[in-house]
Formats: structure tokens, sequence, C-alpha cells
């Protein structure tokens, strides 16, 4: 008796999925516990080979003797003889059959199941982006430390963040001020967070010159934090009683709203100088165009690829994509934010060598190479 | 009610639509001479529209059915039937909702430290979730896409393409790359990476610009067609 059981677990344990007409039933890799994959036997099966019907119904239920209905509709000509149930329930029990109708004849195979889906918490596809991580972490970790110790790390200089004391210095001696903007990123996109490490320093220096700094905003989340960086910024000059937060507002989440609502702060407020930090979108050129008609000394940095092209028509300087955050580092000196730039660095040289491994192993067939980049 | 009533109520309240269309358009154009009273009763009404909008469409979108509701009901179920499932989901509820009310603590000095937390977890989560979405696409997913060339070459055109899309790729990096002087054979391969980047942004110019001028085209349509009938 007992070794019968155990025979019958052992039976259990090898081939649970297996049912009726070859039906399999697994689940899907790497996902959220919504799908199985239900792969069957080369159609048809024996009792059905005289009609051979061209299509077949797979059925769902969430009991084997429950109602079943219909999930796919299965061609007798498809060559990979699997399928996925998507939108399933990972808490539910799920049982599978094939059915058919032909001449007649009412074929339905032995149900498959219970399976549920399974929720993987660990994408194995994304294995390689974890790896990246982790490299890229360690190196930022290294070069954090280094900068903590005090070792000097060069960054070579940027012609838009030197012309950014020129700037402020230009707004000061004509006693007109400085309009900053951070386009229409949220605070949770990287160019928006790199736009407020540079307000703070941008508040920092104006605070000490007492220059008015002007800062329409897209987002109230933006604004909250913009005011809290320039607070910070006036403080740290030693000028907190400078500080007015009603010169940090929001305006409007509308794209053009906003854009018409700082062409209208230009024209009248005049500032001397136009700072856009940050994510741009069609709005960058009607706001640069305004800056530049109203003589403005105008600097931007944009990770937006397309809206780069309009800056650097009608601005002055332009940090260009990475410059951008690079610009944080250069005008704080922090170690932390130097060290994530030097990090990033040295990503590019390990980009680059696995870029021409990548190539000469690609011109010897050597595919296994080329796929450790591919991502689930 | 007469159906001739109802269809010439219809062909004016259009007309008057277009005619009001018609009239803010030509005040925002107006900014191209000057700025102007018209020009800013324009920015005014489009701006207090837009935040009327934005309000309206929050409350709508996001207040009611991600926190009034979900929270009216399982405060309900709680002395119905959900029992102590009902209390947890509620407490789920709250937390989210309570870092949202923590935003208007900014309104009293004396407590403004504490939308910071809100904040920092905004932010926070932002910088977080976006690592492995940009170490995906913007890094994996290119080098993959410029090397796989490599393996299917089969003619001189093909490895020209994916020779000038390495030298590009590696030459630009060179550009970004911040811990070395642009001197040397450095600075000439940085110089390089400067020519691919400068002939990417007059693509990237001609091909905007030619958007923007179809919205031109379509605006001065609606001007000459729509509202004055000059063109059919």
């Amino acid at each position: 008796m007992r070794s019968l059981l155990w025979f019958s677990v052992i039976t259990l344990f090898l081939s649970p999925l297996v049912f009726g007409f070859g039906l399999r039933v697994a689940d899907y890799p790497n996902d959220d516990g919504t799908r199985l994959v239900i792969s069957w036997e080369k159609l048809p099966p024996p009792e059905l080979e005289a009609a051979d019907p061209d299509s077949y119904i797979l059925e769902r239920s969430t009991g084997s003797d429950g109602d079943f209905a219909p999930a796919a509709v299965i061609s007798k000509l498809d060559p990979t003889l699997t399928t996925t149930d998507q939108d399933l329930n990972k808490d539910e029990k799920y049982y599978y059959r094939l059915s058919c109708t032909s001449e007649g004849i009412v074929w339905v195979s032995e149900p498959a199941g219970p399976y549920t889906p399974v929720e993987n918490w660990y994408n194995t596809g994304r294995t390689n982006v974890l790896i990246g991580i982790l490299l890229t972490g360690a190196m930022v970790g290294w070069f954090i430390s280094q900068g903590k110790k005090g070792r000097s790390q060069y960054l070579r200089p940027i012609a838009g963040l030197l012309a950014l004391d020129e700037a402020i210095g230009r707004a000061t001696e004509m006693g007109k001020p400085i309009l900053y903007s951070s386009g229409r990123g949220s605070m949770n996109r990287p160019a928006s967070i790199a736009s407020m490490n540079i307000l703070g320093s941008v508040a920092e220096k104006v605070a000490s010159y007492g220059t008015p700094l002007i800062f329409p905003n897209n987002d109230p989340v933006v604004t909250a934090v913009a005011q809290e960086v320039a607070r910070e910024g006036y403080t740290k000059a030693g000028h907190a009683d400078k500080y007015n937060s009603d010169n940090i507002y929001f305006v409007t989440d509308s794209q053009f709203g906003y854009a018409a609502a700082v062409d209208g702060i230009m024209m009248r407020e005049r500032p001397a100088t136009n700072l856009f930090f940050g994510t741009f979108e069609a709005e960058s050129l009607i706001l640069a165009e305004t800056g530049n008609s109203i003589g403005a000394i105008q600097i931007a940095g944009t990770d937006s690829s397309i809206q780069m092209a309009f800056f650097i028509v009608a601005c002055d300087y332009v940090l260009i994509g990475e410059e951008l955050f690079a610009a944080s580092g250069y005008l704080s000196g922090d170690p932390q934010v130097v060290g994530t730039l030097k990090g990033s660095d040295y990503l590019k040289i390990v980009i680059a060598i696995l870029l021409v491994i990548g190539a000469l192993l690609g011109l010897l067939n050597q595919t296994w190479f080329v796929n450790l980049f591919v991502t689930a | 009610m007469d159906i001739g009533f109802i269809y010439d109520y219809l062909i004016a309240s259009e007309r008057l639509g277009i005619w009001i269309a018609a009239l803010l358009t030509l005040a925002i154009y107006s900014f191209l001479y000057k700025d102007n009273p018209i020009y800013r009763f324009a920015e005014s009404l489009l701006i207090g529209i837009s935040v009327g909008f934005l309000l309206v469409t929050t409350f709508e979108t996001t207040l009611m059915p991600k926190a009034f509701e979900p929270l009216a009901i399982s405060f309900t179920g709680i002395f119905g039937s959900g029992g102590f499932g009902a209390f947890g989901s509620f407490l789920w509820l709250l937390v989210p909702v309570t870092l949202g009310l923590l935003m208007f603590t900014r309104f009293v000095p004396k407590y403004a430290w504490m939308s910071r937390v809100a904040l920092a977890l905004y932010i926070g989560f932002g910088a977080g979730a976006s690592i492995p979405a940009n170490m995906q696409s913007y890094i994996l997913n290119q080098i993959d896409a410029t090397i796989r060339p490599f393996l299917a070459i089969d003619s001189f055109a093909a490895a020209v393409n994916a020779a000038v899309i390495l030298v590009g790729l590696i030459s630009t990096l060179s550009y970004f790359y911040f811990s070395k002087a642009h001197t040397g054979i450095f600075g000439k391969a940085a110089r390089l990476g400067t020519f691919y980047l400068m002939i990417f942004f007059g693509a990237t110019f001609g091909y905007t610009v030619m958007a923007r001028i179809s919205l031109l085209i379509g605006r001065l349509t609606f001007l000459l067609r729509d509202w004055l009938g000059l063109i059919s």
C-alpha cells in the first residue's frame, strides 16, 4: 500500500501537467503571475483523423468538472503547438481542454490541470541589467569614496557652465532678474533632478549678488522642490532673508499655456539672463526665440534630443545631453555628484570596449556574445 | 421641436465657436508684433482654462477613482462583510493618501518640513525606477543594436553601415567623456563625435521645422477656410 502511494506521488511529481490529449500546462516564465503556456500534441487526435478538422477550441475552466469557456482558437496548422493564455488570476486554479465539433462528431479531450500561474519575483531575462547596474554602482561607489578621501578628480571644462557666472553677473550689473525654467519634466525625471541641483548653485550665486530669480513652473511638485532647493541655496549663501518664495510659482500644466505665460513674463519682466535646464518639448523654441528677441543671454541644457537643435540655434550656450547631468557635479563640487560622473565616465570606457569586442566577434559570427545584451 | 430650428441653432453655435477660435488665434499671433493687452487677455484665458481643466481632470481621474472611492469602499467594508481584510486594505490606502496630504503642510510654515517626506519618496522612487529602464533601453539595447549588424554583413554597403554606426557611437561617447581634456588622439575622436552630433541636430531640426510648418498650414487653413471661407 505504501509503495503504491509513493508510486502515485512520484508519478504525479514527474508528470503533473500531462493530461488528456497530451495537453501540457506550464507557468509563463518571468511574468507577474497572469499567464500560462499551454502546448499540445500534433493534431488531429486519433478519433478525428478521418474528419481532420481545420481548427480546435482551447477551453478554460476554474474547475475540472466546471463550465469550460473558449480561451483560444487553435489552427491544426499552427507549427508551434503552443499558445499563451493571458490575463489570468494568480490565486486561481485553471483547467484546460481541447474540443472540436466536426462532421457530427463532438470531441473533447480530458481536462488538464489544475494549474495556478506563479508570480515571479526575479526576471531571469534581465540578469544582464542587474549586472550592468551592479557594475555601474560599484564604479560610482569607488569614485565617491575616492572623492571623500580628498583625491583630486579632474573634470574637463564645459563652455556653457563657464558662462554661467558671466550670465549671472550680467543680470546683476543690469539690475534685471534672471529667469529659470526646468521645462515640462515631472520631478521623477533625471533631467528635472539635475535641474534642481543646478538651481541650488544658481540660487546660491544670485543670493550673494541680490539678483531676483524668477522661476515659473509647469508642475506643482517641481514647484515645491524648487522652492525648497532655492531656499537652501539662499541660506547657504547667508542671505535667507532675501529668498522670496513668490518668485517660484506654479503657472499651469498645459504645455502651450506654460509657453505663453513664460513668453509674457519675459516681455514684461525683461530678464537679462534666461536659464533653461530640464526636459523640454515643443515649447523650447518658443521660449528661446522670445528670450533671444529681448536680448537676454541664454544658457540651456536638456536631455530631450530633438529639442537640443532648437536651443543650439536660439541660445548662447547649450549643455548637450549628459553635460546637463555633469553640470551639477561641476557647480557643486560635491564628491557624491562628481563620483557619479566619474563612474559613468568609466562605464563609457567599458561600453566602448564591449562594442569593439562585439563587432569583432560579430564578424566571426559569434552570436553568443551579442545575445548577452538581449533583455526580456 | 422644429428640426429646422435645432439645425439653425447648431449651425449658429458652430459659427460662434469658429469665430471665438479664430479671434483667439489672432490674439495669440499678435505677440509676433509685440506684447499687447489682447495677447495678455488670450494668455490669461488659456492659463485659467488649463488650470481649471487640470483641477477637474485631477479630481475625476485621480482623486475619485484612486483615493476617495477605494477609501469609501474599504471603510464601509470594515463594518460590512469585509472584516479584517477590508481593514487591511483601508490601512494600505491610507499610506499614499496620507503622503499626499502631507504636501498640504507646505501651507503651514511650522509644519512645512513634513512635505519633504512625500517629496523624498516621490523623487527617490522615480530615480530608482528609471535606473533599470535606462540601463536596459539606453545601454544594453543600444549595444545590441550596434553590434548585431556585424553578424549579418552580406554586402559592402552593410559593412559600411555597421562601421559608420560603430564609429559614430564610440566617437560620440568620447565627446561625453568628462575625465580627460579633449586633446591629442582622444580630442580628435571627440571632434569626430561632434560632427555626428551636428548631423543629428541638423536632421532633427529640419524634421521638426517641417512638422511645425504643417501646424502653421493647419492654422492658416482654419482661418482662411473655416472662418473666412476664402478657400474651399
